[in-house]
């Protein structure tokens, strides 16, 4: 039966005249095991169970961003946040563990780390961000050590959460957040407001200092009011207009210098400005901003066929840089790539993105986003997407809370699980 | 034997990329499986997507997120989504 099957097959294919590679099973390399690369592997196998499917991520065991803002405060654990692939080897996936240390376009072909050399039909490059080490005089990996960034959450989270336990009552806390774009726009306001609560409830007479390189961020109206109420006393945000751009920081006595003077921290959390994970840059598919352009249909790189890029790395327009928007553009990818393999034409895409942040534990608000393809950019749908009503009851933020906790166990889920 | 091979081999494709558009992204919220817990239902084998979009699209219905969701969504475009999700087996 199954040799018929496979015999009928090639006639089949040989018939429809379909690309060469696809009537043998076709290849396809992912670069990097977090939010989007994990998606994509898992959804290429569920579109076609005969593509061999290769992931390529260092690390056995993923520790997810969402929610590691609880864990800096103590309202969670990281072994909550960690996750590993077993799931995704039993469905047939092949995990490397390895780093993609360089990638030839033109021979298709991707180096690792131990020198291995893997061929691809097409190549999937999810890597996530790197901190850009050059971008904030004073700031690098050595200065992290002292003034953690914790924005790729691990050892960072652990040590940031140390300085804040470790912090006498009275204490400064500073935060620094980057320009546009960057990993998850109202993460550094999610982080201030946990920060501000837990100062409030265990270190009342503390006070934390957001120093911003913009004027205007992601729900900024319902962070705003929130803040308000809730931390009159312990938070104070200061905008670009206001002098809150940080221009340098010096680790060894914790100052942040803005245009306008300096902060001394007793715990400083510096989020620096990112770009792409270096291996798209080594791949050639980032462009002189440090991310990659891409086909929004195909997700296909604007710089290099046959190599498409999604997450964090990727410039999608309007979506943001959520762990919500790699899994979505991951499962239309992935779709797409094996349409392209059959030699067949993707149909426009319309994902949406759909991300919470805690205000307070039990006060939680969100932004969504439906977005479509326009002039070669996603664009936001018009009329739909928002934000939380500014006036909600507390009834509404607490469910919205519980959405948020829905959504990481559903999402992570489908990824990992 | 070769005529049900070929029905199989041509009606197979019931690919996620046969999905109509906006789809494949709900499983962010909903979960395939019903082993996630959450209050967010899921979607498949369902028969009343088309009208609870309509409603969360109209106001009639109250929603946390998903009035924003609808919105982007025409009728004909929550039709065909539904129609998808309906036809496939619920979740277990
Ligand atoms: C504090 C914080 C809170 C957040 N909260 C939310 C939230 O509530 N909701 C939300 O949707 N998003 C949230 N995010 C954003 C979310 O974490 C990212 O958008 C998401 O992780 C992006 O997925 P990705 O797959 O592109 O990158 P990642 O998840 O970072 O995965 C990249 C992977 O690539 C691997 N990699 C890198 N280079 C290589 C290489 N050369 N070879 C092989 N592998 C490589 C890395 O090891 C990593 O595993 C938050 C982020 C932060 C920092």
């Amino acid at each position: 039966m199954k040799t018929t099957r496979r015999l009928f097959l090639g006639g089949a294919t040989a018939a429809l005249a379909l690309p060469a590679h696809a009537q043998s099973a076709a290849k396809v390399v992912v670069v990097g095991g977090g939010f989007a690369g994990a998606t994509a592997a898992r959804f290429l196998r569920r579109e076609n169970p005969k593509l061999h499917v290769t992931l390529v991520e260092p690390n056995a065991t993923f520790i997810a961003c969402p929610f590691s803002n609880e864990v800096l405060v103590g309202l969670r654990e990281l072994s909550a946040q960690q996750f590993r692939y077993d799931a995704l080897k039993r469905e047939g996936i092949q995990i490397v563990q390895q780093a993609a240390t360089a990638i030839d376009a033109d021979t298709r072909t991707v180096t690792l780390s131990d020198k291995t050399v893997l061929s691809y039909d097409r190549l999937i490059l999810a890597p996530g961000i790197d901190l850009d080490w050059k971008a904030l005089p004073g700031y690098d990996e050595a200065a992290a050590q002292r003034m953690p960034h914790a924005w790729k959450a691990g050892e960072q989270t652990t040590l940031l959460r140390r300085q804040l336990e470790a912090m006498q009552d009275g204490g400064t806390v500073v935060i620094s957040a980057p320009p546009n774009p960057f990993r998850c726009p109202p993460g550094p306001y999610e982080r201030a407001s946990l920060i501000a609560w837990y100062l409030k409830t265990k270190k009342p007479r503390s006070k934390l200092i957001v120093l911003d390189a913009k004027d205007q961020f992601s729900k900024q109206r319902l962070f705003t009011a929130a803040w308000k109420q809730l931390y009159p006393d312990n938070l104070e945000w200061v905008s670009l207009s206001q002098g809150g751009k940080v221009t340098s920081v010096d680790p060894s006595t914790n100052t942040f210098t803005t245009e306008f003077g300096a902060h001394k921290a007793d715990v400083g959390n510096v989020i620096p400005p990112q770009r792409a994970g270096r291996i798209a840059e080594l791949a050639g598919a980032t462009d002189r901003t440090g991310w990659c352009p891409i086909d929004p249909v195909t997700f296909e790189s604007r710089l290099h066929k046959n190599i498409h890029v999604v997450g964090d790395a990727a410039i999608a327009g309007a979506m943001p840089k959520s762990a919500f928007a790699a899994n979505a553009q991951a499962k239309i990818c992935a779709a797409a790539v094996a349409k392209l393999l059959r030699g067949e034409t993707p149909a426009e895409p319309r994902p949406i993105n759909t991300c919470y942040s805690l205000v307070a534990p039990d006060y939680g608000i969100s932004i969504a986003g439906v977005y479509h393809p326009v002039n070669g950019l996603l664009a936001d749908v018009e009329g739909a997407g928002g934000i939380s009503p500014v006036d909600a009851p507390a009834q509404t933020r607490k469910a919205e809370a519980d959405y948020a906790a829905a959504w990481f166990r559903t999402i992570t889920g489908e990824v990992f699980g | 034997m070769r005529a049900i091979l070929v029905v199989l081999v041509l009606a197979a494709p019931a690919y996620a990329a046969d999905m109509p558009a906006g789809a494949s992204s709900c499983s962010g919220c909903h979960a395939e499986s019903t082993k996630a817990q959450s209050p967010v239902p899921p979607l498949r084998g369902r028969t009343d997507i088309a009208e609870a979009m309509r409603a969360f699209r109209s106001g009639d219905r109250p929603g946390t997120v998903m009035d924003r969701v609808a919105k982007g969504f025409s009728d004909s475009e929550t039709a065909a989504i539904a129609a998808w999700f309906a036809a496939q087996k619920a979740a277990r």
